[in-house]
């Protein structure tokens, strides 16, 4: 099976032609946030103040990483269980959010805010944190460093190995 | 060494072994940091056995990564996964061992120099409702167990939660039986879908009571995969459980496919007779432990 090179931020053009089961290699900018930073996100939403970073367009990866060994730019760094953001994410798609990197299945309520607002959800190889340790290129924490592995890390990565699990017209390949 | 026995009721010297608090918490720091880069080899051989087997793309893509994750882990020295897990110690004293020192803290203070020199994320809050992270993930959550001899035996388990909060206990009738634990261990295995990292490795406990069931479950996820169970009744059972649950096709990562489960191991003990306990502990496809003898 091919695998289909994407860059992030990904464009509208390039998510509609995705599909779920297509499998793909992500490069670009990615942003890390959990369960802390998708409580806190939701917060400044509710409070009427500004995110943290401009979430309009962007790529969140549902990762907590380890810390940096000597010599390397980030620690094992694997997707967590997506589910538990589900409760936040609806929300966040509503604010501009369009790609969203985790590992299992997503509520019926964010399949339907993907599909509505022509987002995209790709599945990660749960426990693969030290394979996608070596695809971040660079980490910069740029929000809530006191969360420690939950804070926001901006990440660019380099043919990250994914597949499409939910693709922008709601269909999906995970269970 | 010769101690001073006074609980003896003859006068008299009895023979105990010493070991230092100081050796366990040594012991304790490598086995953290080998149970977390080191996929066990029946592991790692269950996997490349499903690899072979596996004929949907996205499910042997995903056996590879994971097959290959386990080689960049051990050559890089990295963590197998991000989520190095709260430490599940499972400790076995012999009955003529003298520990000299604070036992618990020995092990903590292994668990903490384990995390620290790993460089492994800390993932333990101390209050379970203020979330404040300990920074150094203690404490572990030891179990103890009293057996003759005078060796000391000491596994690590470090347990991610993603397979953690997929696991159940379950009160059943004594009516219930056996259809009943088969249908709720496979319900367990379903909804989990994809959230504890498949192909699982499937601990069940049954019998004595909730905690008991529970901690066979955990217990039953260190038998070695490939094993099989000594007793027959309960070897034909873990075998069509598993035939049952691979029948549901999560597969690896939950991309459809032969392998969500690469073993299914069950452990009993006695129970009461208005009882059925039974637990499921899902252990992720690396299902870390490392035990080493003192």
């Amino acid at each position: 099976m091919k695998q289909i090179n994407v860059t992030s931020p990904l464009s509208d053009s390039v998510i509609t032609s995705l599909q779920a089961g297509d499998r793909i290699l992500l490069s670009g900018v990615i942003y890390t946030g959990r369960d802390a930073a998708h409580k806190r996100m939701t917060e400044l939403i509710s409070a009427g103040k500004p995110l943290p970073f401009d979430i309009c367009g962007q790529t969140i990866y549902y990762a907590g990483p380890c810390p940096a060994p000597p010599g390397r730019v980030i620690g094992s760094i694997g997707p967590t269980t997506s589910s538990r953001m589900d409760a936040y994410s609806p929300d966040l798609i509503q604010k501009g959010l369009r790609v969203m990197i985790g590992k299992g299945p997503r509520s019926q309520e964010v399949i339907e805010a993907i599909r509505r607002h022509k987002g995209i959800y790709f599945a990660a190889v749960g426990g693969a944190g030290a394979l996608l340790s070596l695809c971040v290129e660079t980490a910069e924490c740029v929000a809530f460093g006191d969360l420690g592995p939950e804070a926001i890390y901006k990440l660019t990565v380099r043919n990250m190995p994914l597949v499409v699990a939910i693709d922008g017209f709601g269909n999906h390949e995970i269970h | 060494m010769l101690f001073w026995n006074p609980y003896k009721k003859v006068k008299g010297f009895c023979r105990m072994r010493i070991v230092e608090a100081i050796d366990i918490t040594q012991a304790v720091a490598e086995l953290c940091i080998k149970a977390n880069t080191c996929v066990g080899e029946d592991i790692y051989n269950a996997l490349d056995r499903s690899r072979q087997d596996e004929a949907l793309p996205n499910a042997k893509w995903a056996l590879d990564t994971i097959l290959e994750n386990a080689v960049i882990a051990k050559r890089e020295n990295l963590p197998i996964c991000q989520d190095t897990g709260m430490a599940v110690v499972f400790v076995g004293i012999g009955s003529d061992i003298h520990v000299n020192g604070d036992i618990n803290q020995a092990i903590n203070q292994g668990v903490r120099q384990g995390y620290r020199d790993g460089y492994f994320r800390n993932s333990v809050v101390q209050d379970p409702i203020d979330r404040i992270n300990t920074n150094d993930n203690t404490p572990a959550v030891i179990h103890y167990d009293f057996v003759p001899g005078d060796r000391l035996s000491i596994t690590v388990a470090p347990k991610g939660f993603g397979s953690e909060n997929m696991s159940g206990v379950s009160m059943l009738k004594p009516s219930d039986g056996a259809e009943g634990i088969k249908e709720f261990v496979v319900k367990t295995i379903e909804s989990a879908g994809a959230s504890p990292c498949p192909p699982i490795i499937a601990g069940v406990g049954i019998g004595g009571t909730m905690e008991k069931a529970a901690i066979l479950a955990k217990q039953a996820l260190l038998r070695d995969v490939g094993s099989v169970n000594a007793d027959p009744y309960w070897a034909e059972f873990e075998s069509e459980l598993l035939a049952h649950i691979n029948a549901l096709s999560i597969g690896p990562a939950g991309f459809g496919g032969k392998t969500t489960a690469l073993a299914l191991h069950i452990l009993t003990y006695p129970t009461h007779i208005a009882g059925l306990p039974v637990a499921v502990n899902i252990g992720c496809h690396a299902n870390r432990h490392q035990t080493v003898e003192l």
